[in-house]
Formats: structure tokens, sequence, C-alpha cells
């Protein structure tokens, strides 16, 4: 049952994201181009996403276990620091150069095109540096 | 500004959301989990005990999502404008910068705003700026 929600949650998060046009990358460019002919649409992806989604984490918030029985794992980190910062400016950066953000690129990975494999690749590459710097820094996170 | 009304889809846009949002919040509830995408991949990396298999589930299923969806509607559109060297170096600033971030589009975009968290607001908001301004040098500075 844990291993079928997780793959139900996946797939329902891929089919959104599909109907959405946020796994489209020209849409998604579309969006960040506030200079351009500009496409508000993703505007309308968030606010959907989170109208349903504050629904569910308010019920969420008031449970100490999951419905399947699994402790509820809420982030519990509060403090704004740099890597936060720093982090989220290099991801909106990537986001901008290609306009693809994880989900889309892995949820088209499928399609037959060349591109969401090459993203994906390269976004693993980058995360395995992160794992090897902050492994060798000793900083546990 | 001016609005590209010819590319602007209000209602599936909407409708795509709300089943994001419909997602995650099956996956909290029922599993109580964050589906934030980069950390769902990313925790591979440091696989643990009885922790790997719902994050290859959850994964399995946001691939197999657009042949579902191919299958029953029509072929989605996916259009890309950047090159392979902009490709590769968009996957290294990303992977990077979600890890460190902790957190992307999803886990603090959509998870994150959705539970009213500081941490996720500044996330997002640094992020969606970062983006602007990334796109206005490429198109508009140096395009």
């Amino acid at each position: 049952m844990k291993l079928l929600s997780a793959f139900v949650a996946g797939l329902i998060f891929g089919l959104g994201l599909i109907l959405s046009g946020m796994a489209n990358p020209s849409k998604v460019i579309a969006f960040l181009d506030l200079a351009g002919p500009w496409d508000p649409s993703l505007a309308f992806v968030m606010g959907g996403a989170i109208a349903v989604g504050s629904v569910g984490f308010y019920f969420a918030s008031k449970r100490s276990r999951a419905v399947l029985g699994d402790v509820m794992r809420m982030p519990t980190a509060t403090r704004i620091d740099r890597p936060l910062v720093l982090g989220s400016l290099a991801f909106g950066a990537g986001w901008g150069l290609a306009g693809y953000c994880p989900g889309p690129a892995v949820a088209t990975l499928l399609s037959g095109r060349s591109e969401p494999l090459i993203f994906v690749l390269a976004m693993l590459a980058g995360m395995a540096l992160y794992e090897m710097q902050t492994r060798f820094s000793g900083k546990p996170q | 500004m001016t609005i590209d009304w010819v590319h602007f889809t209000p209602w599936s846009s909407l409708a795509g959301g709300a089943l994001i949002g419909l997602a995650a919040t099956l996956f909290i509830l029922l599993s109580g989990r964050i589906a934030g995408i980069s950390g769902v991949i990313g925790g591979l990396m440091r696989p643990g005990k009885g922790d790997v298999l719902w994050r290859v589930a959850f994964i399995t299923g946001l691939v197999i999502a657009p042949v579902l969806f191919q299958a029953a509607f029509e072929q989605p559109d996916i259009d890309v404008e950047a090159s392979t060297l902009t490709l590769i170096a968009a996957g290294v600033l990303v992977g990077i910068g979600t890890r460190y971030g902790s957190g992307c589009t999803s886990g603090h975009g959509v998870c994150g705003l959705s539970r009213r968290s500081p941490r996720s607001l500044v996330a997002t908001a640094a992020f969606m700026a970062s983006g602007f301004l990334t796109v206005f040098v490429i198109r508009h500075l140096l395009g």
C-alpha cells in the first residue's frame, strides 16, 4: 500500500505537470520572460496547486501519523540561511536557462526526446557534487 | 508588459495545478511525506533502509504519467530551445541548487507554500527572481 501510495502520487503529479503545460520548457520560459509577450499560465498552476495543497497540509498538520501508519515527516528546519538562498538562486538560474525544473524533466524522460535525458543526467551530476561536497566537509545535512 | 493571450491557458493550467496539489495532498496524508521531486530523487544518493523503494515507485508513476496522458488524450506540446551545452549547464545548476536549497518548485513552491513555511517562501522568491533575471539577460541583453 505504501508503494502504491507513492506510485499514485507520482502518477497524478505527472498528469498535472503535463495538463498544466509546466512540462513544456518553452511555456515555462514564456512565463519567466516578463519583458516579452508574457504567458501568465504558470501562475495559475501554482495557484491551483497551492489552493488544493493548503487544504491537504491543513489536515496533515493535525495528524501525528500518516493514514498508512508512517510518522509524519514534515520538514523541521526553520532557519533562513545562506545555503537556502544561494542554492535557490542557482536553481532559478538553471530553471531560466533551459525551462526545466526537476519534475517536468523527469516526467518527460520517455518522450523520445534527448533534451530531458541530457538535463536529468546533468542534474544527477549536480546532485552528486553536492553529496561529495557535504560528505567531505563532514557536515551532515 | 504585454500578455501573450494566444498561448495563455488559464483553465488547463489551473486544473493541472489542482492535480499537482492533489498529488501532494495524497502523499502527505497517506505516506506522511513531502512530494518534492528534487528531494525524492536526491534522497536516492544516500539510501537508508526502507528508503529506496517508495522513491522508485514515485518516480515510476511520474515517468509513466505522460505515456498514459498521450494514450488517453493527445500528445502534449514540448518545445525546447536550449542547446545541449545549455541543457548541461542548466541541469548542473538545478541539481546543485535544489540540494543546497533543500527543494525545488514542488517541495518549496507547492508543498512549502501550502503549509505556509517562511523558509519555502524565501526559497520560492529567490528562485523565481533568479529565473526572471536569467531569462531577461539571455533574451533581452544577450539575445
